[in-house]
C-alpha cells in the first residue's frame, strides 16, 4: 500500500493529460456554444476552422524560426498564433460575409444553415489538405518538459514520476487567461453585453438599437481567435492532422451539449467532463491499483475499461445520456 | 422535353464522352461507382427528403454493408472457430443480454434513485461478465495464425447472399440507433450519427478477431455471376470471339466484367426507384412529407411521428448498407480504414442534395453526376495541375501543387455545395 505513490501515478497519467486535454476541448466547445448562442446554429466547420488557424500559425512559426526567432524556452508558435488568429478572424468574417449573411437575412432554417456549414467544412478542409498536406505535422519546439520524470524522482525521492510537459502548462495558464477575458468582455464591456443581450432575445436586442451586424462580426472573430488558440495548443500538446482536427468535432460538440448549447460556462465544465471521461475509461489502471491494493489483490493484466481506440465512444456515450436524461445540458442552455 | 430528360441526357452524353476520349474502361467503372453511391444517396434521399432526418452515418452503415460480405461469404478459419468462436458469441449474447435487462428494469421500475442505482449495478456485472467471458476467447482467436488469419473467417456462401444481410445487419444497426437518438432534435441527431458512424469504423478497425482489422480481408469471391479476368483471357471459346471482333482480350476481359457489374448494380437500383417512387406516392409517402413539413399538426393528426422515423431511419440506412455490401463484394476486399466520413457520409450528402433532395430521380442524378466528378478529377487532376503550373518554374512550388492535386476535389465539391444550397437550393430536379 503505497498510497503517495499511487497518486502520483494518477496525477502522473491522467489528471495532468486530462486537464491540458479538457482545456482545449473547452475552448473549441467555447467557440461552438458562442455561435450557437448568437447565430443559432450548429457549425460542423468548427473543427476544420481550428485546423486551418493552426495551419497558418505551423506556417507563421516555420517562418520565425527560419529568421531565427524564437522564444527560448516557450515554443516559437506562441508568436505565430496573432498571426494565424488574424488570418482566421479573416475567413471567418469572409464567410460569414459571401455565405452566411444570405441566409441570415432570409431567416433560413437552422437545418439550412447546418448543410451550409457543412460546405464550407468541405472547402476549409479543401484548402488545409492543400496547402499543408494530409500528413501530421510537428511544430513544438522550446523546453520540452516544466518538470520531467527524472527531476520529479531525483527531488522527492518518490519511486513514481510525475512529468508536466511545457505545452500542457501553456495550454492550461493560456486557456485561463483567454476565459478570464472572455468572461470579462461578455459580463462588462458594451459590445459583450450587447452579445448576451442579442443571444437572450434578439427582437428585443434588435428593439433597443443594438447593431445586429457588429455583434454577428464581433462573434466570428471571437469564434475564430478561439478556434485558433484550441487548435494550436492542441497542436502543440499533441501533433497537428488534419483529419484529427475534423473528428475533434465530435468530442467539441459533445462538450458544447452537455453543458448547455449556448452557454460558455457550461461549454468549459462540459469539456474538462468530456477529457476526463475519456481518460478514466481508456487509462490501464493497473500501475496505480497496484499500489493500492495489498499484494494477494494486485492486478496482472491490465486494468482498462475500453481500449483507447474507442475514446470516441466515451464522448458520444455521455453526449447520449445528456441528451436523453437532461436535454438542455447540465447548466441550462438553449433549446431551439 | 422535361428538365430530367435533358439533364438525363446530359448526363448519358458525359459518360460516353468519358469513353470516347478517355477510355472505356475509366467510364465504366466511374458508371460502377456512380450506381453504388446514387443507391446510397437514394438512401439518404429517403432520410432526409422524406422524413427531414439528419443522418451523417452513412459512412457507419457503408461499413457495415461490407462487414456483411467478410461475415457471409469470407471462408471459415475453423482452427479460429474452435480455439475462441463459442466464448466470442457467448459474450456477445452476454453483452446484448444485459443491455435488454437494463432497459426492461428502466423501463419497469418507478422513477428515483433506487431505480438509477440497480441500473448501474447491472450496467457494471454485465460489464465485469461480458469482459471476463468474452477476453480470453478473443484473445485464443486473435492469436490462431495472426499473420494469416486470426479471425473467425465467414460463413463462406455465395457472394450475392451478403447483399441483402448487408441490408439486414445496417437495419439492425439503425434500429438500435434510432431507438435512442431519434428523439433528438435535428443537429443533435446528427452530431449522434456521425459519432455512431465514426464507432462502428472504429470496431472494424480494431476488433481483429471479426474481420482482421487493419490487416484487411482480401480475395473476397465475386458475386454470381461475374467472371474473372484471368479465367476469361485462359477461355479459348473467349479468345476466339475477341480475335473474330478485333478485340483485344485483356482490355475486352475487364470490359465485360466491369459490364456485368454495371447490369447487376442496375438491377438492383431500378426496382429500388421503383419502390420509392411507389411509397412517395402513396398514401405513406404523404404522411412522410407531412410530418416532415410540420411535426406538430402531423401529430395532432394523430400520426405516430417517432414510429415513423424509425421506420423511415431503418429503410434509408438499409439501402445504404446493401449498396455497402455491393461495394465491398465488387472490390473483393473490405479495407477498414478506408472508410472516410468526407468520402462516404457528406459526398453522398452532396449528391443527395446537388440531385434534388426529396426526389429520387434526383438522388440517382446527384450520385452518377457527383461520381464522375470525383472519380475524373482523382484521374485527370495531377495532369492538369501540371499543365496548369507549367509556366511556373520546376522546384518546390510545383511539386507541391501536383501531389496535392487530389484535394482539389474536396475543395471542388464544397464549392459546388455552397453553390447550389445558395442559388437553387432545391436541388437540379427539384421536388414535385
Amino acid at each position: 500500500m503505497d498510497f503517495l505513490n499511487a497518486l502520483i501515478a494518477f496525477l502522473n497519467f491522467v489528471f495532468v493529460p486530462g486537464l491540458a486535454y479538457g482545456a482545449q476541448l473547452a475552448l473549441g466547445a467555447l467557440g461552438i456554444t458562442l455561435i450557437y448562442g448568437i447565430l443559432r446554429f450548429s457549425n460542423f466547420a468548427h473543427g476544420d476552422t481550428m485546423a486551418f488557424g493552426t495551419m497558418v500559425t505551423i506556417y507563421t512559426t516555420w517562418g520565425l524560426q527560419a529568421a531565427g526567432i524564437t522564444l527560448g524556452v516557450l515554443p516559437t508558435a506562441l508568436l505565430g498564433l496573432p498571426v494565424g488568429i488574424a488570418a482566421t478572424a479573416f475567413l471567418t468574417l469572409a464567410t460569414d460575409r459571401i455565405i452566411y449573411k444570405f441566409y441570415r437575412k432570409n431567416k433560413a432554417l437552422p437545418t439550412v444553415l447546418v448543410m451550409v456549414s457543412m460546405g464550407v467544412m468541405f472547402v476549409l478542409n479543401g484548402i488545409v489538405r492543400l496547402f499543408i498536406g494530409v500528413e501530421e505535422q510537428n511544430f513544438a519546439d522550446g523546453e520540452r518538459f516544466l518538470i520531467s520524470t527524472g527531476d520529479f524522482k531525483a527531488m522527492t525521492g518518490l519511486a513514481e514520476g510525475l512529468a508536466i510537459k511545457s505545452t500542457q502548462a501553456i495550454t492550461v495558464i493560456v486557456a485561463v487567461l483567454v476565459v478570464t477575458w472572455l468572461f470579462w468582455f461578455l459580463q462588462k464591456t458594451r459590445t459583450g453585453k450587447s452579445m448576451r443581450a442579442f443571444s437572450d432575445n434578439e427582437e428585443l436586442a434588435l428593439l433597443s438599437s443594438i447593431n445586429p451586424d457588429r455583434v454577428v462580426q464581433m462573434t466570428w472573430i471571437i469564434a475564430a481567435a478561439l478556434a485558433t488558440i484550441a487548435g494550436v495548443l492542441y497542436g502543440l500538446d499533441k501533433s497537428f492532422k488534419p483529419f484529427t482536427y475534423f473528428q475533434l468535432l465530435l468530442p467539441i460538440f459533445a462538450a458544447a451539449i452537455v453543458g448547455g448549447l449556448g452557454n460558455p460556462l457550461g461549454a468549459i465544465a462540459g469539456g474538462f467532463i468530456i477529457a476526463f471521461s475519456e481518460v478514466t475509461v481508456t487509462y490501464a489502471w493497473t500501475k496505480v491499483l497496484t499500489y493500492v491494493l495489498p499484494e494477494s489483490m494486485a492486478p496482472k493484466n491490465l486494468i482498462q475499461l475500453i481500449s483507447t481506440d474507442y475514446k470516441l465512444a466515451v464522448s458520444f456515450v455521455i453526449l447520449i445520456l445528456v441528451l436523453l436524461f437532461m436535454p438542455t445540458g447540465l447548466f441550462k442552455g438553449k433549446s431551439v | 422535353m422535361s428538365r430530367s430528360a435533358v439533364l438525363f441526357s446530359a448526363l448519358t452524353l458525359l459518360y460516353i464522352s468519358t469513353g470516347i476520349i478517355f477510355s472505356w474502361n475509366l467510364a465504366l467503372s466511374i458508371l460502377i461507382m456512380g450506381l453504388l453511391s446514387s443507391i446510397m444517396a437514394l438512401g439518404v434521399n429517403i432520410q432526409l427528403g422524406y422524413a427531414g432526418l439528419f443522418n451523417t452515418g452513412i459512412m457507419g452503415f457503408t461499413a457495415l454493408g461490407g462487414l456483411a460480405v467478410v461475415l457471409v461469404s469470407a471462408q471459415p478459419v475453423v482452427a479460429g472457430w474452435n480455439a475462441g468462436g463459442p466464448g466470442i458469441l457467448a459474450g456477445l449474447l452476454l453483452g446484448a443480454a444485459t443491455l435488454a435487462l437494463t432497459i426492461f428494469i428502466w423501463n419497469r421500475m418507478a422513477t428515483g434513485r433506487v431505480r438509477i442505482l440497480i441500473t448501474i449495478i447491472i450496467l457494471i456485472i454485465g460489464f465485469i461478465l461480458f469482459r471476463t467471458v468474452i477476453d480470453p476467447a478473443i484473445i485464443a482467436v486473435e492469436t490462431n495464425d495472426p499473420a494469416s488469419y486470426g479471425n473467425l473467417g465467414g460463413l463462406g456462401l455465395p457472394s450475392l447472399l451478403a447483399w441483402p444481410v448487408g441490408g439486414l445487419l445496417a437495419a439492425v444497426a439503425a434500429w438500435a440507433i434510432g431507438k435512442t437518438a431519434l428523439g433528438l432534435r435535428s443537429d443533435y441527431l446528427a452530431i449522434a450519427t456521425l459519432g455512431i458512424a465514426e464507432i462502428i469504423v472504429a470496431v472494424m478497425r480494431n476488433e481483429d478477431w471479426l474481420a482482421r482489422g487493419v490487416k484487411n480481408i482480401d480475395e473476397l469471391p465475386r458475386p454470381w455471376p461475374v467472371p474473372y479476368e484471368v479465367v476469361l483471357q485462359k477461355d479459348p471459346s473467349f479468345i476466339d470471339w475477341a480475335l473474330r471482333w478485333g478485340f483485344d482480350t485483356v482490355t475486352s476481359s475487364t470490359i465485360i466484367v466491369k459490364l456485368c457489374y454495371v447490369v447487376m448494380f442496375s438491377l438492383v437500383l431500378l426496382p429500388l426507384i421503383w419502390l420509392s417512387e411507389r411509397a412517395l406516392h402513396s398514401p405513406w409517402g404523404r404522411m412522410m412529407r407531412a410530418i416532415r413539413d410540420n411535426e406538430v399538426a402531423a401529430s395532432a393528426m394523430g400520426k405516430n411521428v417517432t414510429k415513423r422515423h424509425l421506420q423511415i431511419f431503418i429503410l434509408g440506412s438499409s439501402i445504404v448498407g446493401i449498396a455497402g455490401a455491393m461495394m465491398t463484394s465488387m472490390e473483393g476486399q473490405l479495407i477498414p480504414g478506408a472508410y472516410n466520413p468526407l468520402r462516404f457520409t457528406f459526398l453522398i450528402w452532396v449528391m443527395a442534395i446537388v440531385g434534388g433532395s426529396g426526389n429520387n430521380w434526383g438522388s440517382v442524378l446527384g450520385g452518377l453526376l457527383i461520381s464522375w466528378l470525383w472519380l475524373i478529377v482523382e484521374s485527370l487532376g495531377p495532369g492538369l495541375m501540371i499543365i496548369l503550373t507549367n509556366g511556373i518554374p520546376d522546384g518546390w512550388l510545383k511539386t507541391h501543387l501536383v501531389e496535392s492535386a487530389p484535394h482539389m476535389r474536396l475543395l471542388t465539391l464544397g464549392v459546388i455545395l455552397l453553390v447550389v444550397l445558395r442559388f437553387s437550393p432545391r436541388g437540379l430536379i427539384p421536388e414535385k
